[in-house]
This record gives C-alpha cells, sequence and structure tokens, in this order.
C-alpha cells in the first residue's frame, strides 16, 4: 500500500485537470486567507510599529549583512528545528507534525501534476510517511500534550474555535491513510463503500482546513518566524524590548554594579538548575 | 495596569495558567494564546510574567516605584538564581537596572524534611507554643530574643 500512488487509480474516475484545479484553489484560498488574517488581526501593522520602536530604543545599528545572519541563524533555529518551544514534548510533536505536513502537501501536489506513470514509488512512499507523521505528533498533541488538557483541565473531546486547524488536519492525513488503505484493498470510489466514504471525507477535511485561514490558527506558519526574526534583531540592537540584560554573574564590572552578588553568591556562582520548571504545568 | 499577553511571544505553554493565584491567566479559545481573563481581579503580583519562559508578559507597575507611563520588566533566571529588573521611564532616558540573587543554593536541595521531624509530645501539644518553631522566635528560653543575646549585630544600611 505504501508504495502505491492513490491518485493514479482516482485518475479513471476524477480528471486530473479537476484535481489539478483543487490544488490550485486551495493554494488560492490559502493565500487569500492568510492576507485576510492579517488585515483582521492587523499583524503587519503591529510589526512595523514594533520595528519603529524597537529601532528608537536601539542601542547600536545592525547593518543589512548582520540581519542575513540573523535571518539564516532564524530559519535554521526558530523555523527548522522549532526551537522556540520551551516544552520539549511539543517540540517533538511540533517537528512530527510539521515535517508530516510538509511531506504530505509537497507530494500530494508532485503525485497530481506529474502524469501518474512517472510518479515514483518513494513519492507514494513519502505521502503515506508524511501523513504518518502527521498522525503521530498531531494525536499525541490532541490527547497528551494541549494546553486546554495540561493546563485548563479540559476533556479531550471538547472542541474549541482554535481547534479547527489541528482538527481537520488530522482528520485529512488519517482520512488519507484510510482511503489509500481501502483503496489498495480493493476497493474504488465509484463504488460508494467505505472507500468512497473515506474519500469524501478526506477531501471534506483538507478543504476546511485550507478554506478557514481566516478563522484558524494556519497563519502562524507565516507570523512565527517573522516574529522569532524579529525578536533576534531586538537582541542584536541592544533594545531588547526593555527586558534587562542577559548579565554574565562572574563579570568582575557587573559584581561591582551590584555587590549583593558576590556577597551572597560568591564571585564565581554556581548553576542553580531548574526551580518551577522542574514540573510540567500541570496543576490546574 | 494588569497583565497582558504578547502575542506573538507566547507558545501557550501554560506556567501563566498554572501560577496565577487569581486563576484568571487562562488559554485562548481562538489562538490558543493565554490571555488575563479578567484584568479587575488581578494583584499585578508579576507571578506569571517571572513565571513566562519567553517573557511575553507584560504588566505595568505600581505607582509607588515606577512612574506613569514607564516600561517594568523582569526576567527571573532560575538557573542564574538571579532577578533582574528594568524600568525605563516614559521619557526614554532613565533606564535603570536592578540585578539581585534569589537563591544561593540550587533548587529544591533546601527542601525542610518535615515528615522526618519526631512529632510532639503531648506536653508540646498543650502548650501555647507553635511545634517546631524556630528558637529565634521562641518566647519559652530565656525571654525575649534580641539581636544581643543572640550574638547578632546591627549592620548599618539596607541588607537583604
Amino acid at each position: 500500500m505504501i508504495t502505491s500512488n492513490p491518485f493514479a487509480e482516482l485518475s479513471a474516475l476524477i480528471s486530473t485537470d479537476i484535481m489539478q484545479g483543487y490544488i490550485v484553489l486551495m493554494f488560492i484560498l490559502v493565500v487569500v486567507g492568510t492576507v485576510l488574517d492579517m488585515m483582521h488581526k492587523k499583524s503587519a501593522k503591529y510589526f512595523f510599529e514594533n520595528s519603529k520602536k524597537q529601532q528608537a530604543a536601539a542601542k547600536r545599528s545592525v547593518g543589512g549583512g548582520e540581519k542575513a545572519g540573523l535571518l539564516v541563524k532564524t530559519v535554521a533555529s526558530e523555523v527548522l528545528t522549532s526551537s522556540e518551544f520551551a516544552n520539549v514534548k511539543r517540540r517533538i510533536s511540533h517537528l512530527f507534525t510539521m515535517y508530516g505536513f510538509i511531506l504530505f502537501v509537497v507530494t500530494t501536489a508532485m503525485m497530481i501534476f506529474t502524469p501518474a506513470a512517472e510518479v515514483s514509488a518513494t513519492t507514494a512512499q513519502l505521502w503515506h510517511i508524511g501523513a504518518a507523521m502527521l498522525c503521530i505528533g498531531g494525536y499525541w498533541f490532541w490527547f497528551f500534550i494541549r494546553v486546554d488538557l495540561n493546563s485548563e483541565g479540559k476533556t479531550w473531546y471538547k472542541l474549541a474555535q482554535a481547534d479547527i486547524f489541528i482538527v481537520s488536519l488530522l482528520l485529512t492525513a488519517t482520512f488519507a491513510l484510510l482511503w489509500s488503505y481501502t483503496q489498495f484493498n480493493g476497493g474504488k470510489v465509484g463504488d460508494m463503500g467505505l472507500t468512497a466514504l473515506f474519500f469524501a471525507l478526506f477531501i471534506l477535511s483538507a478543504t476546511t482546513l485550507f478554506s478557514t485561514v481566516l478563522w484558524s490558527k494556519f497563519a502562524h506558519m507565516f507570523f512565527k518566524p517573522a516574529a522569532a526574526f524579529q525578536k533576534r534583531v531586538t537582541k542584536a540592537d541592544g533594545s531588547m524590548e526593555n527586558l534587562p540584560m542577559d548579565y554574565d554573574l562572574t563579570d568582575p564590572a557587573v559584581q561591582a554594579k551590584f555587590p549583593d552578588i558576590p556577597e551572597y553568591m560568591g564571585k564565581n556562582p554556581s548553576n542553580m538548575g531548574p526551580g518551577i520548571k522542574r514540573e510540567a504545568p500541570s496543576h490546574y | 495596569m494588569p497583565t497582558f499577553v504578547y502575542m506573538t511571544r507566547c507558545d501557550g505553554c501554560g506556567h501563566c495558567v498554572d501560577i496565577c493565584p487569581s486563576d484568571i491567566m487562562h488559554i485562548d479559545k481562538v489562538t490558543r494564546r493565554a490571555y488575563n481573563i479578567e484584568p479587575n481581579m488581578c494583584w499585578e503580583c508579576f507571578s506569571c510574567v517571572k513565571a513566562c519562559p519567553h517573557h511575553a508578559i507584560d504588566v505595568r507597575g505600581y505607582a509607588d516605584f515606577a512612574p506613569l507611563g514607564s516600561s517594568v520588566r523582569v526576567v527571573r533566571d532560575e538557573e542564574k538564581g538571579t532577578i533582574a529588573w528594568r524600568i525605563k521611564f516614559r521619557n526614554g532616558k532613565k533606564d535603570m537596572e536592578l540585578l539581585a540573587p534569589i537563591t544561593t543554593k540550587p533548587w529544591g536541595t533546601c527542601i525542610p524534611k518535615l515528615s522526618e521531624v519526631a512529632g510532639p509530645t503531648q506536653e508540646q501539644r498543650d502548650s501555647q507554643l507553635l511545634f517546631n518553631e524556630p528558637k529565634y522566635i521562641r518566647m519559652d528560653d530565656g525571654g525575649l530574643h534580641t539581636l544581643e543575646s543572640n550574638g547578632l549585630t546591627m549592620k548599618a544600611g539596607v541588607y537583604y
């Protein structure tokens, strides 16, 4: 099953033009949704104003080359490895979901836009692996890590608007795998059986995922990297978002400025380890 | 002014929800980020501000220690065992920083093992004194404790 292209068999019933049109439509919906989301939340305006505030408070100017370096660091760290997450489990779950989503979306487009005979078994394999990764990361998040469960004490089946994204994403991947499985075992979408049901649910959840960008947190994949980049710039230019400096306690100048440090902690203070962070926040 | 959350900084980890003594920091149903559900009930205790690993929560300081319109931001660094405050006046020129220790020993290493302390005798139970009181505040051992009677001296200035 894992090496078979589920869209190849489907093309007997639904023409590739329709499938390609559907992909283009979903792409347009994401672009329009993101622009509307940006206008509605005024996120671009916020970034612009925040950037002006930060420049006014800057202690040194950051050049173009340095900014490019910071951009590379942001992509390598915050974007590719989701390093912003304070919770390690959430970070791992996010990495599964993120790479699963990318694999799934890219291979879907490849399988639909390439003639069926030219689609390699590896592409189909990656499509299935992507969907499976989405399920692993997504269900782990949904049943165990979600802050609603851990910090708010809510039950896993209590849905809120914030769940549109994760639920539609999970259902898309789940029904895609179920559809592929039943179709591989002889089912046909045209027979109006289980295969047709799973395929219909797959299309329904995928349409929900890509058409609800304005109401879901889909757009976080665009603005989160921008926020992470801005955070790095504030550290580089010394504005620090008005936060205190990150002091080196062993620095004699710091010890002279704040004499309480050497008096109570010694000249070379040891690492005190985690305090409240020794326990996960789950004490609702 | 009560706490507010910078949405782009919050990752919805729930530390503020966990620590808020008024139970008013909650997770938003749309964005799944933290927010203050009832600003009127906020004591401005700074607990959530200090607990947030991303410094995503802000609160304006009381007028008794920072003037109107100033920015009061804090970083509680557990691993260093320090707390750093920065108060920046609204004219942007007066910019003050404070750094102070919050522990001198690694966290969790000096928790009193009360379960291992011998329980009170019947006589102690019948006494008006609290069980296991530190010796410096006990009144049944030579009268009122003073710095002098305990071999301590007063030092000039402010000490913590």
